[in-house]
């Protein structure tokens, strides 16, 4: 479907959001933590994780890290640029099934962008859970993603946030740290919690790693997971991973499910 | 006469610990505050004391010569603040300063090492807890090290 670029924002050196409205027809729903396939004409297609407000399908908001040569197309594209879109794709995070309990989300790097769908959700009908908390990492404080977003969330009461990042600039008056260091004093009752986390997997298996010493059960642990994933319906198996493939499969699992294949090498 | 035993006892550090072994690390706690942008301690002088954050924040901070004063980790309320005392030649090896009010209790450093001496099992027990954080910080340490963030696949 193709799609044009209503607005674009610069996050960060390297990351650009783009907001696509459709061109020619409406847009559909999608769920927190979904990817679409988005294709520059001419240059390539990639998975990238839907990171707008779920309760908005009608505007779909992209974060893209310019990297290689279809993202950097991508992130170039100007207000009005066309760019095609195929999806969503792939599974969702648990909000519903984490009604009643605590929520920690732990983000690393560009990691928030698809957990920011999920937080937009829990936030609009905060009264159905408990105690919220986002652990965001990043590797310097130029590379914080949605910087309004995090003054916005900060503010709230109902609401804990802790940033911090692996190397401080001048200036920097938050955490420095890795973001595996916020979890054991973040405020979350382990054993009614329901933990999302998204980031870079090495990020991801020290976090799993906390939040199993804090004492939150494996199966209420979920992870996003990146491969390289092409046809995003499950047939090419460019994005197989253990007996799954991310597209289909994932990109959320618990991650009881994949337990067994999180510390293998090459997978 | 008060003692600090009740808050020894609720701080993290020394959750589970016997009450005697509280009641001995006592007799070497005192109550200490520092204001904003005090420095704590600083790299190079004689480490007499390590702190159990109760509130506040406290940057650990390097001078680089070219690149000023970096700070390498933040630590807060809950967090042990120090291990130089426990270990001769008994020096600080970067500066900690107070982000912001800090509350803290301050271990007398040769007082507990007199009292570790004198009660191995106590000894055993605050090296014990020292080398899990000291276990916590270099695997921190090797994450921040892998630079995590820079590396992503080029699509």
């Amino acid at each position: 479907m193709p799609c044009r670029v209503r607005a674009r924002r610069r996050e960060t050196r390297d990351t650009v959001t783009l907001e696509l409205e459709g061109a020619g027809s409406e847009l559909g729903e999608f769920a927190p933590g979904q990817f679409n396939m988005l294709y520059v004409f001419g240059v390539g297609e990639v998975p990238i994780s839907i990171s707008g407000d779920p309760a908005r399908p009608g505007r779909l908001v992209h974060t893209v890290r310019m990297v290689g040569a279809v993202t950097g197309a991508l992130g170039r594209l100007p207000r009005g640029g066309v760019v095609g879109v195929r999806g969503p794709f792939g599974t969702s995070w648990p909000v519903e099934e984490a009604a009643g309990s605590d929520v920690v989300v732990v983000a690393g790097g560009i990691g928030l962008a698809p957990l920011r769908p999920a937080l937009y959700s829990l936030l609009a009908r905060r009264e159905r859970f408990g105690r919220i908390a986002l652990l965001y990492g990043a590797r310097t404080p130029g590379d914080l993603l949605y910087v309004r977003d995090l003054q916005r969330w900060r503010s709230r009461m109902d609401l804990e946030v802790d940033v911090t990042v692996d190397a401080a600039t001048d200036g920097w008056r938050g955490d420095v740290g890795v973001v595996t260091t916020l979890i054991p004093r973040a405020r979350f009752d382990p054993t009614s919690t329901v933990a999302l986390v998204c980031g870079p997997e090495v990020m991801m298996r020290f976090t799993v790693r906390e939040l199993q010493a804090r004492g939150v059960p494996d199966g209420r642990i979920y992870l996003s997971m990146e491969r390289n994933m092409h046809c995003g319906i499950g047939q090419c198996g460019h994005c197989q991973y253990g007996p799954f493939f991310v597209c289909r499969d994932g990109p959320v699992f618990p991650y009881q499910r994949i337990a067994p294949f999180f510390r293998l090498r090459e997978l | 006469m008060e003692t600090l035993e009740p808050l020894l006892a609720a701080h993290p550090f020394f959750k589970d610990l016997r009450r005697e072994h509280l009641q001995v690390l006592a007799g070497c706690a005192a109550n200490v505050r520092f204001e904003a942008g005090q420095y704590i301690f600083k790299e190079g002088e004689e480490a007499k004391t390590f702190y159990l954050l109760r509130h506040g924040r406290v940057a650990l901070e390097m001078a680089v010569p070219g690149r000023g004063v970096l700070t390498i980790q933040t630590i807060s309320e809950g967090d042990v603040l120090g291990w130089a005392w426990l270990f001769p030649p008994y020096r600080w090896h970067f500066d900690a300063r107070a982000v912001e009010l800090v509350r803290a209790i301050a271990m007398d450093g040769q007082c507990l090492r007199e009292k570790c001496e004198q009660d191995h099992s106590l000894g055993y027990e605050l090296v014990k807890r020292f080398a899990q954080i000291i276990q916590e910080r270099l695997q921190a340490t090797r994450l921040q090290l892998l630079d995590v963030y820079g590396h992503v696949s080029h699509r």
